[in-house]
């Protein structure tokens, strides 16, 4: 590593020489591991999205250039976990935990205190439970058999087998349960940072309430919220155990996201090379996001 | 001093958040109320008699005992390789100035928000090729490897937040800057040592996707893998252990989270998420 520059540090060590590369060893442990297990992976990930590799007999993969691209945008399954990716993002996480995180972290701020902190932890309670215990906890309330369709029956309402009639929406419905908490936090968090005196001085001047949030409140914060938008949905993104453990998928292919497509394309049906293009695809997608919220980071500082 | 309209809003506020909370809070009842019933089924029902046998039957070396080590090897093997490596890796990011640390720290905040699930496949792949599947060793690496760019990024801005005046009296009486580190530089930021720690901890305690696919023998599953044997090997599920060992699962990461919570304030995670 070549020296650094405009360095006016006094030196630790033996004789106040700059040794830069010195300087740099501690740095060496995480290089080798985020080389060898993130870097690796993924250019090994750009490689074999462009092979026919499989399951079985691996040492006869070859090259097929955009083959499984092509492949992937003329299969139906594909095209249909695309849609629902699509569905399960734009519902769980831009509209149910964004919004509903906005509006708790909002009514937070008039609540008494007892009731702001009750909330609180039982909406951070099912955001800290492992991934696969909040899919049991979603799966038994969806079931058939389950609390909702309990509470539908006490309510004379009409009761249907959710997970099977609306298996998306379900999953979808757990993802915000299980995510509200994070925005909750941040715009708790943005909120808390809005000086008393500005919505005091527009209450004074006659706003009401959901003209203070659409004129005031939310334009102060919307850097919270372009950041929030983004971890959301990377984390929606990526969501698996969840989804594995309240349908598998299914039934049929009907919540089948793209995390779900890529493991049954590349081990229920070997083909890895297709599976690791799907997993590719996803990639690029995250890498889009998370480069629009470097970019929102860096308008912030 | 509260005026009955300010009053009226803070009603309004309450009914609202209550009602928000009775909905999140009953699939966590279900959970509570059914490890505690004999007849536990998939409904929130008051248990028509409290009883441990649930906890009593999955407290045993296969179904419990054994999982929870896995998982404790794992995800403890993986969060001291995390922080340790972090830990050195955020001293020259945030004592030097180099050319290199702002691409650095950008790679690193970029690799940060990547959906790790995407790239299961080829480590995957990748590890049957060089003999790491199905071993400890192998999943504890990728593990680390996959928590380090958020350990690094926050580790680096707790550090910046430790002024630099007592290293460098410590220079002048001859220290070496591995042990500033370790002496004056890691102690002073305690707090967020730990908290690196029980975030990295926490997020591999319940991370189901990594070890369901590194890992193949039963014996080395953790706890978010073998809770499915619930539903698949022992044929008719009861719900009622199941829910028992949900809990057993869960409650070391609530504990450890109330334990930072109550420290260092709510969002203690996102310090370095969000405002970067």
């Amino acid at each position: 590593m070549p020296p650094s520059r405009g360095d006016h540090q006094v030196k630790p060590g033996r004789g106040g020489v700059r040794r830069p590369l010195t300087r740099a060893l501690p740095l060496a442990p995480s290089l080798v591991l985020l080389l060898l297990f993130l870097a690796g992976p993924i250019a090994y990930c750009a490689y074999i999205a462009f092979t026919d590799l499989q399951l079985t007999g691996q040492a006869h993969s070859s090259f097929v250039g955009f083959d499984n691209f092509t492949a992937a945008f003329r299969d139906d399954a594909f095209l249909n976990a695309v849609w629902l990716t699509l569905v399960f993002t734009v519902l769980s996480s831009l509209i149910g935990q964004n919004t509903l995180g906005l509006a708790l972290a909002a009514l937070m701020q008039r609540a008494s205190k007892t009731v702001r902190t009750v909330t609180g932890a039982v909406v951070v309670c099912a955001w800290v439970l492992p991934e696969v215990v909040a899919g049991f906890l979603l799966y038994a309330f969806f079931r058939r058999e389950g609390t909702l369709n309990a509470i539908l029956d006490w309510l004379h309402l009409p009761t249907q087998n959710w997970l099977f009639t609306l298996p998306i929406l379900a999953v979808s419905f757990a993802n915000v349960w299980r995510g509200t908490a994070f925005s909750m936090l941040v715009y708790s968090a943005a909120l808390g940072e809005i000086p008393k005196e500005i919505t005091e001085a527009a209450e004074m001047d006659g706003a009401g309430g959901w003209r203070r949030m659409w004129h005031i409140t939310l334009p102060m914060i919307r850097r919270s919220i372009g950041t929030n938008l983004m971890l959301n949905t990377l984390q929606t993104l990526s969501v698996f155990g969840l989804i594995w453990v309240m349908t598998r998928g299914g039934p049929g292919n009907r919540s089948q996201t793209l995390p779900l497509f890529m493991y049954e394309q590349a081990f229920q049906k070997s083909m890895i090379g297709y599976g690791t293009a799907v997993a590719l695809l996803l990639l690029v997608v995250g890498s889009l996001f998370s480069l629009v919220y470097m970019r929102l980071l860096r308008s912030e500082a | 001093m509260s005026s009955p309209r300010t009053v009226r809003h803070r009603l309004a506020a309450d009914a609202g958040l209550l009602v928000v909370a009775a909905a999140f809070v009953l699939p966590l009842a279900w959970v509570v109320l059914s490890a505690l019933d004999p007849h536990a089924n998939l409904q929130v029902k008051i248990p028509d008699g409290v009883t441990l046998d649930n906890f009593d039957a999955v407290l045993t070396p296969d179904i419990t005992f054994t999982p929870l080590l896995n998982s404790l090897l794992l995800c403890g093997g993986a969060t001291l390789l995390t922080v340790a490596s972090a830990a050195l890796a955020a001293y020259p990011l945030s004592r030097y100035r180099s050319r290199f640390n702002n691409p650095f720290l950008a790679t690193v905040l970029f690799a940060t928000c990547l959906p790790i699930t995407a790239i299961m496949v080829p480590v995957y792949a990748l590890f049957v090729q060089v003999n790491l599947i199905d071993t400890m060793q192998g999943t504890i690496f990728f593990f680390a490897a996959s928590q380090l760019p958020f350990a690094i990024w926050l580790m680096k801005n707790f550090m910046d937040g430790v002024p630099k005046e007592l290293e460098e009296a410590a220079w002048t009486d001859g220290a070496s800057s591995f042990q500033s580190l370790i002496r004056i530089v890691l102690p002073l930021m305690g707090p967020g040592v730990a908290v690196v720690t029980v975030f990295s901890f926490v997020m591999m305690w319940g991370n189901f996707f990594v070890p369901f696919m590194l890992l193949l023998t039963p014996e080395q599953m953790p706890a978010s893998v073998s809770i499915n044997d619930f539903f698949g090997n022992r044929g008719t599920v009861v719900y009622g252990q199941l829910a028992a060992f949900s809990i057993i699962y869960s409650t070391p990461v609530i504990l450890l989270y109330v334990l930072v919570a109550r420290r260092f304030g709510g969002g203690f995670a996102l310090g370095g998420a969000v405002k970067g």
